[in-house]
């Protein structure tokens, strides 16, 4: 077969490309459209002023990565809550099953996917954090 | 013209002067907005943008890139042959801006009464009008292009460092093989003009480009010249996969800027002589009514050619060592003695 046709072929497909759109996102000054089942963050859900966790543990048990440490505690109404709510997202792989396994919808994911940071402390997502984000 | 200096009037040297100023500071500045628009086309090519940051659409990329490279650390490596490793970027430089010096870059033009060919290397009799340029113009182009390869010989040679060697080796075999196919390719388009000098080339391409008399020529010496200057698909003295950056691994700083700098100047010299070669340099319509059109022709016919080395860049991968090799020697080769020999044939039977 001639050498030369698929030169010209590659070159005519390239001078193409060149009168295309770029689909390149100026990141830091263009958002990107996040889908809105997008599994980013994790967020503790609210009802009554207070999380909805009731520390059953099955998120611990049925993350893959073994990232969520949860210890129970009871209120004053007697009722069970979670008192650590921890979430270590340098292990986490956003798998969402932690979501699907809450039998009280406690636990939702967000969207942020920006979760860079200085300190490997600031990795881990204590109940504060979490709650933080509604 | 009352002051004369050696048998030439006063005009000559302030013309002279003038006209290496303005060449020089053109091949820089293009030099420098080569690499942006390299950048730019590329980019494009592959549905990017390229550099967007520094200035409008990246507009100060160039300016950017070369204060940083200028306050970079200079490293020089302690097993290295310290002289040949400085003087080699400059080896590698200067024979890149020099050959613009014979080439015509536009007709002659008037100023204050006193006539100015437009080639560096030049000078009009004013009595009779005719222009003088180097006659052997094109040899010495050729001669200078093949200077530019010790640079990268000696870089790779001084730096010892395994890969620099192989880039430099490389770099010496591509050149004499594709040397060889280029100066034959061009070869055929003296035997047409019956002139090695490019002034009297360019005025012979009035009427009809030499590429189309010489397509098969006007490709061979394109392609032997990418290869030439190590543009893609040939840049193996440098491939960035096998050889971590060729020659130039152990430079920094200025010293690698400058042979960045020989890169895309080797390429607006190629495209230059390409242009006025086949393209009929600062020739097209008009140009005898207005002499200044000569010179916007022939950096539009460079610009031109400068686009379709981007343009091959963004497409062809790098060739194999011994693609290369074979493709040199086994189908350039071949082709451009088959060249010379039918236009030796047509001419005969013409004439």
């Amino acid at each position: 077969m001639n050498p030369i046709t698929p030169i010209i072929n590659g070159l005519k497909i390239t001078l193409s490309h060149m009168f295309k759109k770029p689909i390149t996102l100026q990141y830091p000054d263009e958002r990107p459209k996040v889908a809105s089942r997008f599994r980013g963050l994790h967020a503790l859900n609210v009802s009554h002023n207070k999380a909805k966790c009731v520390a059953c543990y099955l998120c611990p048990t049925v993350c893959p990565a073994k990232c969520i440490t949860v210890e129970a505690a009871e209120d004053a109404n007697h009722d069970k809550y979670a008192a650590k709510y921890e979430i270590d997202m340098l292990r986490c792989i956003f798998c969402g099953y932690c979501v699907e396994a809450c039998p009280v919808d406690a636990v939702r994911m967000t969207t942020t996917f920006e979760l860079a940071n200085y300190r490997r402390e600031d990795f881990v997502f204590g109940k504060e954090r979490l709650l933080e984000k509604k | 013209m009352g002051i004369e200096i050696l048998g030439l009037p006063m005009m000559y040297y302030i013309a002279m002067v003038a006209k290496v100023l303005v060449a020089f500071v053109f091949v820089l500045l293009t030099v420098a907005y080569a690499t942006y628009a390299e950048r730019k086309i590329i980019g494009h090519m592959q549905v990017r943008l390229g550099p967007m940051r520094v200035g409008w659409h990246g507009l100060l990329q160039p300016i950017a890139d070369g204060v940083k490279l200028f306050f970079k650390e200079e490293i020089i490596p302690t097993s290295s042959s310290t002289f040949a490793f400085l003087v080699a970027p400059l080896i590698a430089l200067i024979p890149a801006f020099i050959t613009f010096a014979v080439i015509p870059f536009g007709g002659v033009i008037e100023v204050a009464g006193y006539p100015i060919p437009l080639q560096i290397a030049s000078y009009i009799d004013t009595a009779t009008g005719r222009v003088y340029d180097l006659n052997v113009g094109a040899l010495y182009i050729l001669a200078m292009s093949s200077l530019g390869v010790y640079g990268i010989v000696l870089a790779g040679w001084a730096s010892n460092s395994k890969y620099s060697l192989m880039g430099g080796l490389r770099a010496s075999a591509q050149m004499i093989s594709y040397e060889l196919s280029a100066g034959l390719a061009i070869v055929s388009v003296f035997m047409l003009s019956g002139t090695l000098s490019l002034n009297q080339i360019v005025n012979q391409q009035a009427g009809l480009w030499y590429v189309f008399k010489q397509p098969l020529a006007f490709f061979l010496f394109f392609i032997c010249s990418l290869a030439e200057i190590n543009r893609t698909p040939f840049d193996l003295p440098e491939a960035e996969t096998e050889l971590v950056s060729g020659f130039c691994t152990e430079y920094s700083s200025m010293k690698y800027a400058m042979f960045f700098m020989a890169e895309y100047a080797n390429m607006v010299t190629v495209c230059a002589l390409t242009a006025t070669l086949f393209l009929g340099g600062w020739q097209g319509p008009l140009v005898g009514a207005f002499p200044l059109l000569g010179p916007v022709y022939f950096i539009a016919k460079v610009y031109a050619l400068i686009f379709v080395c981007m343009w091959i860049r963004a497409t062809l991968p790098r060739y194999r060592y011994d693609q290369l090799m074979h493709l040199g020697w086994k189908v350039l080769l071949p082709l451009s003695l088959v060249n010379i020999v039918i236009t030796g044939v047509i001419g005969y039977f013409v004439k």
